[in-house]
């Protein structure tokens, strides 16, 4: 693991990587946003884990993105994403829709080691139908008949995600969010932001061990207070939804979002 | 007795339709099937029997699962969860249901956000209630542009679950998969008949003459005004004083 900064981790996003962003509410790394804007590595397929929004919305507003592979992209009672939708509306971004566990299930194959996992659902729906990586098999342990969806491993290149602490070692506490590490055993690249880096090892006390992801699966921290802003980050703050509310009506045009964008202040004041 | 709001009915009507469930999972912006699943929880404990389960969905004060956000459908796919709220920028006359956008897929003219774990849950839940408060013919379609879930499955399909009903701001129908389509069980108090044909877009079966959806009794209602809103207010702070402040125009 290597101790880094916002900026010299957006370093390792490379044009046409697919890069996997978490869930509003399980620790999006907002604060690695604008360094991967200003880096500037573009056709990026993203995975969203299983939901997108605000980073989202912002990566695609920047022309950053390729694909879009989601259960769903919103801000939530914000409303709609706009830039997201402007870009669907336009034929801008490719989408591969996709529903919560199915996005789970790619990357739990992933995480396996295995090329896909079976999932139930799905049969007759338009996301099947508009899925050529899927697949409809017969479950060969029945009788006959009973077919069932395959879902293949999702292995992003690059994951990113913002989580209250990491020890000096690099292990990085995840509590009970375990997509994350589901996340991390996925990728080949792990980039960590962090409220606080912490002295003692992490996996010393057993209590704050469960909820560790092991350095082994880290690529680097940067320390990153208020990272999440202004989404909220569990058991250490809220959503500033005024924030939200706010880039929600300034992104309905690509201007007001260009202005959004431009804006100094990009941190929690 | 101080006159019942709309939305009091729908919360009462949703409480009536989770009867008997032990587990119910509802969306952290769904505030009517929540206050649904506690005044039945409220009502059962008030009995002294034990009140449903109730997961509220990206909450993290009552999100009681450890397994991240995997955990929910993993719970759904082992049949510990019983019932379901699913709405939908269309449904139609089948129970399919379409959470993607409207127009032709994939440049849809209007994108709405996707179809989150639709196209899963509504396999493997037993109680599927589709709730839209919003009845319009822009809703409820003949058919929907895109299918995220099914209303149903062909034989052979893997199918636990399902919509049992559909709630909407005028009325109550329910689900037959046999037929399928829906049936006009009830209707809410100020809406009629030929008004709800009106802003229906598909056909459904009813009765010449319908009946009215029952409203709460004195009971249900103090417990509703009472300690649910009270629950409520720690989820739904917002939802619960703008109920509160209706019913204080309504008792003044």
């Amino acid at each position: 693991m290597v101790l880094s900064e916002p900026r010299a981790m957006a370093k390792h996003i490379e044009p046409g990587m697919r890069v996997a962003l978490p869930v509003d509410y399980a620790g999006v790394s907002m604060a690695m946003t604008r360094p991967i804007i200003e880096h500037g590595a573009g056709n990026l397929d993203l995975v969203c884990v299983p939901t997108g929004g605000l980073q989202v919305d912002q990566l695609v507003g920047a022309g950053l993105v390729r694909t879009v592979e989601t259960s769903a992209v919103s801000l939530g009672e914000a409303g709609g994403a706009p830039r997201f939708n402007a870009a669907v509306k336009e034929g801008a971004v490719r989408l591969k829709d996709a529903t919560c566990p199915a996005i789970h299930a790619g990357l739990m194959a992933a995480q396996k080691g295995s090329p896909f996992m079976p999932l139930r659902g799905l049969i007759g729906t338009d996301l099947l139908r508009h899925r050529d990586d899927w697949r409809v098999v017969d479950n060969p342990l029945a009788d006959g008949g009973d077919p069932i969806v395959l879902i293949p491993a999702i292995k992003p290149d690059v994951t990113i995600f913002h989580v209250p602490m990491a020890d000096r070692f690099g292990n990085v506490w995840i509590g009970r969010r375990r997509e994350l590490a589901a996340m991390a055993y996925a990728s080949r690249t792990v980039l960590v932001t962090v409220e606080r880096i912490v002295d003692e090892n992490l996996l010393a006390d057993e209590m704050s061990a469960a909820g560790v992801l092991p350095a082994l699966y880290v690529t680097a921290v940067a320390r990153a207070p208020k990272g999440a802003w202004p989404y909220g980050l569990w058991g250490e703050y809220p959503a500033d939804s005024g924030e939200i509310a706010r880039y929600a009506k300034a992104a309905r045009t690509a201007d007001g979002f260009s202005a959004y964008m431009g804006q100094a202040q990009m941190e929690s004041a | 007795m101080a006159e019942v709001l709309p939305r009091e009915v729908l919360i009462c009507t949703i409480a009536r339709l989770l009867d008997g469930v032990r587990h119910v999972a509802v969306g952290a912006s769904s505030p009517i099937p929540a206050a649904g699943a506690m005044l039945l929880r409220a009502m059962k404990e008030a009995e002294g029997a034990v009140g449903p389960r109730i997961s509220i969905l990206g909450s993290v004060e009552h999100n009681f699962f450890t397994n991240g956000s995997a955990e929910l459908f993993d719970c759904a796919g082992q049949g510990r969860i019983d019932a379901f709220f699913l709405g939908g920028g269309q449904i139609d006359g089948f129970g399919n249901v379409n959470l993607v956008g409207a127009g032709d897929y994939p440049r849809s003219s209007v994108r709405w956000p996707g179809s989150f774990g639709s196209a899963y849950l509504y396999f493997v839940v037993p109680r599927v209630i589709l709730f839209r408060e919003e009845h319009t013919p822009r809703v409820f379609v003949e058919k929907v542009d895109f299918i995220s879930a099914p209303g149903v499955s062909p034989d052979g399909v893997f199918r636990s679950g399902g919509p049992i009903a559909l709630l909407t701001g005028k009325g109550l129908f329910r689900f037959d998969k046999t037929r399928p389509g829906f049936e006009l069980e009830s209707v809410h108090p100020g809406h009629d008949l030929a008004e709800i044909k009106e802003a229906t877009g598909f056909r459904f079966a009813h009765d010449a003459e319908p009946r009215q959806t029952a409203l709460p009794d004195r009971t249900t209602l103090d417990l509703l005004r009472g300690r649910v809103f009270d629950d409520l207010a720690e989820t739904y702070p917002e939802f619960a004083g703008q109920m509160r402040r209706e019913l204080g125009t309504v008792d003044a």
